[in-house]
C-alpha cells in the first residue's frame, strides 16, 4: 500500500511496534474496515484522522483488543493480538494504557483510587509504594494534590488529565488516545495537547491518538493516518499530509462539506442506510 | 408458517437468553467460589458494602410489606376457617404459607425492585460511560470486579431477608390473632412454630438463594448488554425488573413442583 516508505522516513526508531496487515472488522454483517494495513514505529506518536462513522473508533478499539477483527492481524510486541487467547491479551493489556473520550473514570472511586487501581490488581506492591507511584503520576498529569477528590468534583479537561494519569500508571510502552480534545474548550484542549508532548519527549511513549481535531493533529503528530470509509486513504508525515494532492485528504485538512444531496431518491436513500446501520 | 417461524425464534432468543444468564451466573460462582482459592481473592470489601445496601437498606420497607402481607394472609384465612370454628388454624396457615412461599417471594420482589434495578442501572451506566471497556483494557475482568461482589452479597443476604420475613409476617398474623381470636402473643407464636417442620423453612431459603443467583444474573446481564445512550440505561433497568419478576416466579414453580414430588416418597 506504499506506507512502508514513507514509515522509513519518520524521524523515529525504524523499529515496529505494532503491524496492521489486511485487517477487516465487522459489526454483524456490516464491515466497519476494509482491509487495514499499517506500521507505527517506536516512540513516534501516530495521529489516526477521519471523520465521523470512518471506522476510525473501531479501529483503535480493535487496537486495544475491544473488538475483535473478522480477519487479518494485528502484530504487538511480536504477537498477533487478533489470534491470542484472553489470558495473553491481558498480559499485553498490562502494557498499553488507553485515555478514553470522556474519562471513564469510576464514578464512585476517588482520583486516587481511580489511578492506583491497576497497581493494587496486578501488582504486589506495598500501600505505601503505591501512595508514591500515585503521587508521580498525578504530578506528571499536572493534578497533585487531587487524589482524595472524586471525579464528578473535577471538570473536563482536569477527568482527561486523571483517565491519563490511570493509563500511565503500569508504565505502558504503548498509550492511546480516544479524542483526546472532545468536550473541551481550546485553551483546556491545548494543555491536553501538551501533555501529549511532554509525554512523549520524557518517556519516548509510543502514542496513538484517534482525533477529527486538525490543529491538535497536526501539533503532535510525527505521522497521520486518514481513515475514511473503513479503508486507509492516505499516510505520511504532517508535512506530506499538507502538500498532498489526494482529493480526500484536501476535502479533510480543508474542511470542505461532502457535496448537497440534491436527488430526492439519493435522500431517501441516505436515511435508509443511516436507519439501517445507526451509530458509529 | 409465518407464525411457526415466529415461535421458533422466540424460543431460540430466550434459549440463547437463559444460556447467557447461565454462563454469566456460572462465572460469578466461580470467582467467588473457586478463584479465592486460586490466589484471586473475592473482593470482600465491595461484597460487604453491597450486601449493606441490598440487605440492611431493604429492612424497613420489607418489615412493613411482609406485616401487611401476614396480616393479609391471616384475615383472608380467617374467613373460610371461622366457617368450620377452626378460627385457631390461622396461626399454622400464615406461617406455612410465609416460610414455604411468600416469605422468600415477596422478598425476592422487594429485592428486584430495590436491588435487581440497581444492577442493571450502575452497570449499565458504566457501559455507557466506557468504564466496562476501561476495565477490559487495565485487564481487569467486569465480572470478577463488578458482578461477583454482588453475587456473594445476593446469596448472603437472601436467605437473611427471607428469615426475616418469615418472622415480621407471622407477626402481622398474630396481630390478627391476638385482636379478632382469642389467642396471646406467645400463643400465637408458639402455634405458629408448633405448625412449621423444618422443612418448609429450608424449602424456603433453598429457594431465595436460587432467587438471589437469578436476580444478579439478569441485573447484571441486563446492564452488560446495555447499548450506546442513556435512553438503553433505562431500558435495561426495565427489562431487569420485568424479566426478573418472570423468572423468579419460573424458578418459584420448578422448585416447589420439585420439593412436591420429593415429599411424596
Amino acid at each position: 500500500m506504499g506506507q512502508s516508505n514513507s514509515a522509513a522516513t519518520a524521524m523515529t526508531d525504524t523499529e515496529s511496534m505494532i503491524s496492521l496487515r489486511n485487517l477487516r472488522v465487522s459489526y454483524g454483517e456490516r464491515e466497519i474496515l476494509h482491509g487495514i494495513g499499517f506500521d507505527v514505529m517506536r516512540g513516534e506518536t501516530l495521529v489516526i484522522l477521519g471523520g465521523s462513522g470512518s471506522g476510525k473508533s473501531t479501529l483503535l478499539r480493535t487496537l486495544v483488543g475491544l473488538e475483535r477483527p473478522s480477519s487479518g492481524e494485528i502484530w504487538l510486541k511480536g504477537k498477533n493480538i487478533a489470534a491470542i487467547s484472553s489470558g495473553e491479551m491481558d498480559e499485553i493489556r498490562k502494557k498499553i494504557g488507553m485515555s478514553f473520550q470522556g474519562g471513564a473514570l469510576f464514578g464512585s472511586m476517588t482520583v486516587g483510587e481511580n489511578v492506583a487501581l491497576p497497581l493494587r490488581e496486578h501488582t504486589k506492591l506495598e500501600d505505601s509504594t503505591i501512595e508514591i507511584i500515585l503521587r508521580l503520576k498525578l504530578d506528571q498529569v499536572g493534578l497533585s494534590g487531587y487524589e482524595n477528590y472524586k471525579p464528578s468534583q473535577l471538570s473536563g479537561g482536569m477527568k482527561k488529565r486523571a483517565a491519563v494519569a490511570r493509563a500511565l500508571a503500569m508504565d505502558p510502552e504503548i498509550l492511546f488516545f480516544d479524542e483526546p480534545s472532545a468536550g473541551l474548550d481550546p485553551i483546556i484542549a491545548a494543555g491536553v495537547d501538551q501533555l501529549i508532548l511532554e509525554l512523549k519527549q520524557a518517556f519516548h511513549m509510543t502514542i496513538i491518538v484517534v482525533t477529527h481535531e486538525l490543529a491538535s493533529a497536526f501539533l503532535i503528530a510525527d505521522r497521520m493516518v486518514l481513515i475514511d470509509k473503513g479503508n486507509v486513504v492516505a499516510i505520511g508525515t504532517t508535512e506530506a499530509m499538507r502538500s498532498s494532492t489526494h482529493p480526500r485528504v484536501r476535502q479533510f485538512l480543508d474542511r470542505i462539506a461532502e457535496p448537497a444531496v440534491s436527488e430526492e431518491l439519493d435522500y431517501l436513500q441516505m436515511l435508509t442506510e443511516e436507519h439501517r446501520h445507526p451509530g458509529r | 408458517m409465518e407464525l411457526t417461524t415466529q415461535i421458533g425464534e422466540s424460543v431460540t432468543d430466550g434459549l440463547a437468553y437463559l444460556g447467557a444468564l447461565t454462563t454469566l451466573g456460572t462465572r460469578a460462582a466461580y470467582f467467588t467460589f473457586v478463584a479465592p482459592f486460586q490466589g484471586k481473592p473475592l473482593r470482600l470489601q465491595r461484597a460487604i458494602s453491597q450486601a449493606m445496601q441490598t440487605g440492611v437498606g431493604a429492612l424497613p420497607i420489607l418489615s412493613l410489606i411482609t406485616f401487611f402481607i401476614g396480616l393479609i394472609l391471616a384475615l383472608q384465612s380467617a374467613y373460610e376457617l371461622r366457617k368450620f370454628g377452626a378460627i385457631n388454624f390461622v396461626a399454622s396457615a400464615v406461617a406455612i404459607s410465609m416460610t414455604r412461599e411468600l416469605g422468600p417471594l415477596i422478598t425476592a420482589i422487594v429485592v428486584i425492585g430495590r436491588s435487581g434495578s440497581a444492577f442493571a442501572a450502575e452497570i449499565g451506566t458504566m457501559k455507557v460511560t466506557e468504564e466496562i471497556d476501561a476495565l477490559e483494557t487495565m485487564a481487569i475482568d467486569p465480572i470478577h470486579f463488578l458482578v461477583a461482589p454482588k453475587f456473594t452479597a445476593m446469596i448472603v443476604m437472601l436467605p437473611c431477608l427471607t428469615i426475616w420475613a418469615n418472622s415480621m409476617g407471622i407477626l402481622g398474623g398474630a396481630l390478627f390473632g391476638v385482636t379478632q381470636a382469642d389467642f396471646t402473643w406467645f400463643r400465637y407464636i408458639q402455634a405458629s412454630l408448633d405448625a412449621l417442620f423444618l422443612r418448609d423453612i429450608t424449602t424456603g431459603l433453598v429457594k431465595s438463594v436460587m432467587f438471589g443467583i437469578t436476580i444478579t444474573a439478569v441485573g447484571c446481564h441486563e446492564g452488560l448488554s446495555t447499548g450506546a445512550g442513556a435512553e438503553q440505561v433505562g431500558r435495561s433497568t426495565t427489562r431487569a425488573v420485568v424479566v426478573s419478576i418472570f423468572l423468579v416466579i419460573l424458578v418459584d414453580l420448578v422448585f416447589t413442583a420439585l420439593f412436591f414430588f420429593m415429599s411424596e416418597r
